[in-house]
């Protein structure tokens, strides 16, 4: 047998977009893109300048933070920010346990589906600090506000996760449970909760951690905690103290990340 | 030619792995090692292209050291040992091209292989490497759209790529069934006895390699027990090498294999190969 | 053989451990209660009261929503998606040389490199998009420019950890036969870790994208453009139909990226 000719080049052929004219088309609309939106930016040169010496300031507020000038605000803020992180997550558990069985496709009726579903629905389309500004033009400034806010989203983050969970769980352990005769709570008691009641517990850490990060937030449209004080810290341009505000936040991120983590593995 | 002198390699969690092995492989020859898991087959062979560092020995390639060598010069003679792997660790979702490329890492610098411009007899090569373990037209397929047999080959092409000096096999046939095992290591064997690479076969599987090893080693807790042609290889050796076993059983699933063996000869001859 | 005598009662647990699960349960509404009440100290019932009296009024005056508002929201809707996306761009060129340093199997120094990295990843997954982009309208101004460092700086920590997760789960096997042929460690990077983490980065990236859609569209509430400038000025001067107006688009914007975003990531995996 003669030495076959083989090809002297190889072109990697196209995984995803396997037709010429889409890859060009996608390529130039992209970039054609890029320069729209780069110069839609146009960026305030002599404000960012003078902006420099006042982010040189905030850089070493973030080094050298001061926790002591402005400690009662914060220590306020962080009291109102725990505690409504904690009632929240609890009233949202509470409330989603059921919106989240309602909503599972294999346990409930069609109707009670679609009303569960469209709640969900509605707490996650809804952005918090929308939600918020609404709950302080209803209920007045402070931590109730951001209390209902919170709970209102976790409402729609839980029960969204506890429902899929539900639809994935083994049916053959359910039908083996209903098959003693069960009713449906039994069905729930013995074949359901045992299998998602790990899961949930994990995800009711993660959303108590969400929930503080986000308690830092809604403060900025009135809705009480940490984040009322950061704001005040930053109009007032008291950039150490906003750095320590931002570095505890940071800590207490990172110790409640450590925490659940642990407390999952514990738990399991 | 591979030479292993007082070979010793001791984890952090204090195992001894390997404990003085010396071992020396000539041209051409294919060495076959076996022994029970944890004897060590797998870290004697990552520590002669040192995937695993080994703590203390010598190694030499054709007269070259591989050990107490810096990072560049273990990287020219990585380029000349071939390694072909259990699971086959193909990057499964590059092209069976770019697998067989990815031999030639070693030769060409980032920016080429980056844009895969690879030089034109580098791809020559790999054209007629996958036209001899007999996947010329899935050149452009991707790697995971393969069956296991078709896999184990594009190993086998890339680690020929290289243009090795020596063959490392690490359980070539232990993800494959019976049959596709056969046909692995009969090509594995013809392409050793074609271009005369030497090669050291980690194998579990006693019956094949006492088939098609013209050399068997046996290795317990890191130690050489056992060093001959495969006739020697008798109850009492393997006794020594496994601890006390059932063998005769064995034997008979051996008789089951060469019917195996058999069955794929004649399918072979039926396609005309 | 005799009929044996079988216990006549089976607990769960020993009683040991369910008083220990009841103390824990006890112990964590007891603490909600106190929180709950530290945290209602200064709150005034009657105003709590009156909400649903408030929630008609203004219910009612955000109905029905300003259509003809639409044509002025155009372009804030499309700075918002700029914003959105020039800043998941900026975020993911900040976050993969970050994920890489961060990933067991790839970072160059374990004891310094790792836990700065590991850090950086906490500090902007800690801050919301919007305190940053509080601090950057304080710093160099409002505008548009802000938005997209503020959306930049929050996708670095999430897209930073996913990712590296995404890399410490790579085929190890792969990643030592590229190894074993020589290759540079840019080389091993390049075809052993990069194939196989690909997918992945483009279904964070794309998530990502969606969750910053979202995030964009408030931040002018903070002065850094879009839609939520737009919130702000009608908040400001109580003009509720177009608040209403502001929220559907927003709306529609949304569910058009979580669609979109969906759709890619189920074309990619």
């Amino acid at each position: 047998m003669s030495e076959r000719d083989y090809p002297l080049t190889w072109k990697r052929p196209p995984q995803i977009l396997t037709h010429r004219g889409w890859r060009w088309g996608l390529q130039i609309g992209f970039a054609i893109w890029l320069v729209l939106a780069l110069s839609t930016l146009d960026p305030n040169w002599t404000r960012i300048a003078d902006g420099w010496e006042r982010g040189m300031r905030f850089v070493y507020g973030f080094i050298q933070p001061n926790f002591s000038s402005r400690w009662r605000d914060i220590s306020n803020g962080l009291v109102e920010s725990l505690t409504m992180t904690l009632t929240s997550t609890v009233a949202g558990i509470v409330i989603s346990v059921p919106i989240g069985i309602g909503a599972a496709r294999n346990v409930g009726p069609a109707w009670i589906y679609y009303i569960c579903r469209s709640i969900i629905a509605m707490s996650r389309a809804l952005q918090e600090i929308i939600v918020a500004i609404f709950f302080v033009a209803m209920f007045g400034f402070g931590p109730f506000a951001g209390f209902l806010t919170l709970t209102f989203a976790t409402i729609g983050f839980l029960s969204k996760l506890l429902a899929e969970d539900i639809e994935d769980i083994d049916e053959a352990q359910a039908e083996a449970i209903r098959a003693t005769g069960a009713s449906w709570w039994q069905v729930i008691g013995y074949a359901i909760q045992p299998q998602v009641m790990p899961r949930l517990i994990g995800l009711s850490l993660y959303r108590l951690d969400i929930n503080f990060r986000e308690s830092a937030v809604i403060g900025i449209v009135g809705a009480g905690g940490i984040g009322a004080t950061l704001n005040t810290a930053i109009d007032r341009y008291e950039y150490d103290s906003a750095g320590a505000i931002l570095l505890i936040i940071i800590l207490l991120v990172m110790i409640a990340e450590y925490g659940s983590s642990y407390l999952r593995r514990f738990l399991q | 030619m591979l030479e292993i002198r007082d070979l010793t390699k001791t984890y952090k969690t204090g195992d001894k792995a390997l404990n003085n092995v010396s071992l020396s492989v000539p041209k051409g020859q294919v060495v076959g090692l076996i022994g029970p898991s944890g004897a060590g087959k797998s870290t004697l062979i990552r520590c002669i292209n040192r995937l695993v560092e080994p703590t203390s020995g010598a190694i030499t390639l054709s007269g070259r050291p591989l050990t107490g060598i810096g990072a560049g010069e273990l990287r020219a003679m990585r380029r000349k040992i071939g390694m072909i792997f259990q699971e086959f660790a193909l990057v499964e979702r590059l092209t069976v091209m770019e697998n067989v490329l990815s031999g030639r890492l070693g030769y060409v610098g980032f920016w080429r292989s980056y844009l895969r411009r690879f030089p034109a007899e580098d791809i020559q090569r790999a054209y007629r490497l996958l036209d001899r373990v007999g996947l010329m037209d899935q050149a452009d397929k991707r790697a995971d759209a393969l069956s296991g047999g078709q896999r184990q080959r594009v190993g086998i092409a890339r680690a020929l790529a290289q243009e090795p000096e020596l063959m490392l096999v690490d359980e070539p046939t232990a993800s494959l069934d019976p049959k596709t095992s056969r046909q692995i290591m009969r090509l594995l064997i013809e392409i050793c006895g074609e271009r005369g690479l030497p090669a050291i076969v980690n194998i579990h599987d006693v019956p094949l390699a006492q088939q098609f090893m013209q050399r068997i080693v046996g290795l317990r807790a890191g130690r050489i027990v056992f060093d001959g042609t495969p006739a020697e290889l008798t109850e009492a050796v393997l006794t020594k090498i496994y601890g006390a076993e059932d063998w005769a059983a064995m034997r008979k699933g051996t008789e089951e294999d060469k019917a195996a063996d058999a069955d794929t000869l004649r399918e072979m001859l039926r396609l005309g190969a | 053989m005799s009929e044996r005598s079988f216990p006549a009662e089976w607990r769960r647990r020993t009683p040991r451990q369910s008083l220990a699960i009841w103390t824990l349960w006890f112990g964590l509404v007891a603490l909600t209660v106190w929180c709950w009440q530290v945290m209602n100290e200064n709150t005034i019932w009657a105003f709590v009261a009156d909400a649903p009296r408030q929630a008609a009024d203004i219910g009612s005056r955000m109905m029905p929503p300003r259509w003809s508002y639409l044509p002025e929201l155009l372009w804030p809707l499309w700075d918002t998606i700029n914003i959105a996306t020039l800043g998941t761009i900026l975020g993911v060129i900040l976050a993969v040389p970050v994920a890489f340093l961060a990933a067991r199997n790839t970072t160059p120094s374990l004891l310094f490199l790792r836990p700065a990295a590991l850090f950086l990843i906490v500090a902007s997954r800690s801050i919301n998009s919007l305190i940053w982009a509080l601090l950057l309208v304080a710093i160099m101004g409002p505008g548009l420019l802000a938005g997209v460092i503020a959306i930049g700086l929050r996708s670095i920590g999430f897209i930073g950890k996913l990712l590296y997760e995404a890399i410490e789960e790579v085929d190890a096997a792969a990643v030592e036969a590229v190894t074993a042929t020589g290759a540079s460690r840019a080389q091993i990077l390049e075809y052993g870790i990069v194939p196989q983490v690909l997918p992945a980065f483009w279904g964070i990236t794309v998530f990502r994208w969606d969750i910053n859609i979202r995030e964009s569209a408030i931040l002018g509430l903070v002065g850094a453009g879009g839609l939520g400038l737009k919130l702000q000025g009608s908040l400001n001067v109580l003009a509720w139909p177009q608040v209403t107006m502001i929220m559907l688009v927003i709306l529609a914007t949304v569910v058009l990226s979580e669609w979109v975003s969906a759709n890619v990531r189920s074309a990619i995996i």
